[in-house]
């Protein structure tokens, strides 16, 4: 092939993949006009899972870092910003601002006493449980917070949609959510275009080598796990919004770290598609499973777990890189970057 | 001539073991200098040292003028001593142009910039067919030039060659043999290479260093060394001669 055929080729691949992000962009916006509250809902659950999922994925599927503790982010996000809007009528917007620097705070320490020591693969993983568990038990004993009892956000009746606030209709907590996915999708898109991107890649990949080609795979590392960590609370911060509850025991469980790396695993670590693809795929089969379930009268405690696991072990078995990966292929989208 | 890389008296022990025993050697700017000898000689330890991966016992090691020894591997890439794997190590999942612009990226920011940088270096080695390909993709021969492309998108004044050649075929070794000698030529790379293939070593080498069981039984031009009565002994066998 000369340069010029590359060139064309990937000419073709990028203008297909305007055209998918444009399709693509343009059905999620008319979505709300298109579909009932509840399925809006279930849309607003998606998207929440695409964006912590996109987030994650600058760990695990750029910088090879397996991270099992995400929920400590989105939960530290929640609290502060809950904390900052019932005790002190600090607007949301301000408390992200605020839980940001928290999070990505957090995350530094974790990763600083991680990669300076030297502990990689499972341990790592296994560290970042441990510190989702000590917030958890900490939060559980936290007056500030109510404890156990929980924090609920003031609900009123609005007549209007207050954006600044964040009370409002699920429909203002749709689009809130549907351009945080957007900006965190161009801003994966351009981390991994850029210098920091090829040098996550390369650590993925063999970081020994890495080093060996001139890379400070520590602070490639520590950019990663702040990066993300900063992303991520801005999940909870709408989490808290939207669902005007905190629990401990919800918010920093370990379920909620598994979910958040799901919706990736299943779309395709490393790629950008998979994180949205896979939380499509998978919160919306399970929305599915529980409402025909529901028509049909039963009650089933944990099907949706269930079907989580009958998901992962299909993708395991079958398609080991994720859905999106063959998809792409498929589609004639593959030339594109990873 | 002045020496670009010097080793003075350095030690490496792992637990009883004497890897390597107090070396002391210095590779001239722009030279092509070879350490050969018996397997576990301690030349992969010694290598290991030079680029940082582990650190020296005891004794120096200074290039261009600085010490060196105890530097991190990327720390001393930055330095400008670039270094291959014995057993190849490129980035498996990424695309050919991908692994080279990953080194290039050391000495420019922007990736643009780096991937010219990584078509011409592609292009000379041959490889620019190959672009798009996974590295995993590629045969072993493939592969190898792939990771003297990358550690020369570094920009080493130093390139450190660990067992380049073993596994090649005697065409794929005089081809890998010009190249490198045409790149000590024409830029003034300073190679320093491990090596079994005694053909590439007399055919490429300026001076050779023998090691054996960690420390230096012979060193000088090739052609005197091979003739040298212990190095037969320890290491070449009557034969080659």
């Amino acid at each position: 092939m000369t340069a010029v055929a590359i060139g064309r080729a990937a000419d073709g691949v990028r203008r297909r993949n305007a055209v998918l992000l444009v399709v693509l962009l343009a059905a999620l916006l008319a979505a709300p006009w298109l579909v009932n509250d509840y399925l809006l809902t279930v849309m607003i659950v998606i998207l929440y899972s695409a964006f912590t999922g996109q987030a994650w994925n600058i760990m695990m599927g750029f910088a090879g870092q397996l991270s099992l503790g995400h929920a400590l982010y989105a939960g530290l996000g929640a609290y502060v910003s809950a904390v900052l809007f019932t005790k002190f009528g600090i607007d949301p917007w301000l408390g992200f601002l605020v839980s940001v620097p928290v999070a990505a705070l957090s995350g530094a320490i974790i990763g600083f006493l991680a990669f300076r020591f030297g502990v990689s693969g499972v341990y790592f993983a296994i560290l970042t449980i441990a510190f989702a568990e000590f917030a958890r038990i900490g939060f559980d004993h936290l007056s500030l917070v109510n404890a156990a009892a929980g924090l609920f956000l003031p609900v009123a009746q609005y007549g209007h949609n207050d954006l600044l606030r964040l009370r409002g209709d699920p429909t203002m907590f749709y689009y809130v959510i549907l351009a945080a996915t957007v900006v965190a999708f161009a801003l994966c898109r351009f981390l991994i275009g850029s210098r920091i991107g090829y040098y996550w890649l390369a650590i993925r990949e063999d970081e020994q080598a890495a080093r060996s080609a001139g890379i400070d795979t520590f602070r490639c590392k520590m950019y990663a796990v702040t990066i993300s960590a900063a992303i991520t609370s801005f999940a909870g911060v709408f989490y808290a919004f939207f669902y005007n509850n905190l629990f401990p025991e919800q918010v920093f469980g370990i379920g909620r770290s598994i979910e958040m790396i799901l919706g990736p695993v299943i779309g395709g670590v490393g790629t950008l598609f998979g994180p949205i693809l896979g939380s499509f795929l998978l919160t919306g089969l399970a929305e599915t499973l529980d409402s025909a379930l529901a028509a049909a009268g039963l009650d089933v405690p944990g099907a949706k777990e269930v079907f989580y696991g009958v998901c992962l072990l299909i993708v395991i078995v079958a398609l080991p890189d994720g859905v999106w990966p063959p998809l792409a292929r498929r589609l004639g989208l593959d030339k594109d970057k990873r | 001539m002045t020496s670009l890389l010097s080793l003075d008296r350095v030690s490496k022990r792992f637990r009883g073991l004497v890897a390597v025993d107090a070396v002391s050697f210095a590779v001239p700017e722009g030279g092509i200098f070879a350490v050969i000898g018996p397997n576990g000689a301690g030349k992969t330890t010694l290598f290991n040292m030079i680029a940082g991966a582990m650190a020296p016992d005891a004794g120096s090691i200074a290039f261009a003028g600085a010490p060196i020894a105890g530097l991190m591997p990327d720390a001393v890439c930055r330095r400008g001593v670039a270094r291959t794997f014995q057993l190849v190590r490129p980035f498996p999942a990424l695309s050919v142009e991908d692994n080279v612009i990953v080194g290039a990226l050391l000495r420019r920011r922007d990736v643009d910039a780096a991937r010219e940088r990584a078509h011409a270096l592609l292009r000379r080695f041959d490889l620019f067919d190959r672009c798009r390909q996974p590295a995993s993709s590629l045969t072993l021969p493939d592969r190898k030039r792939l990771e003297v492309v990358r550690a020369l998108a570094t920009e080493p004044k130093l390139l450190l060659l660990d067992e380049m050649l073993a596994g090649l075929r005697p065409t794929e070794i005089d081809r890998m043999v010009a190249i490198l000698r045409e790149l000590n030529s024409e830029s003034g790379l300073t190679i320093l290479l491990i090596e079994h293939v005694m053909r590439a070593v007399m055919a490429l080498a300026s001076r050779v260093l023998v090691l054996d069981h960690g420390t230096v039984i012979a060193e000088g031009a090739p052609e005197a060394v091979v003739r040298d009565p212990a190095v037969v002994r320890s290491y070449l066998g009557a034969e080659t001669l």
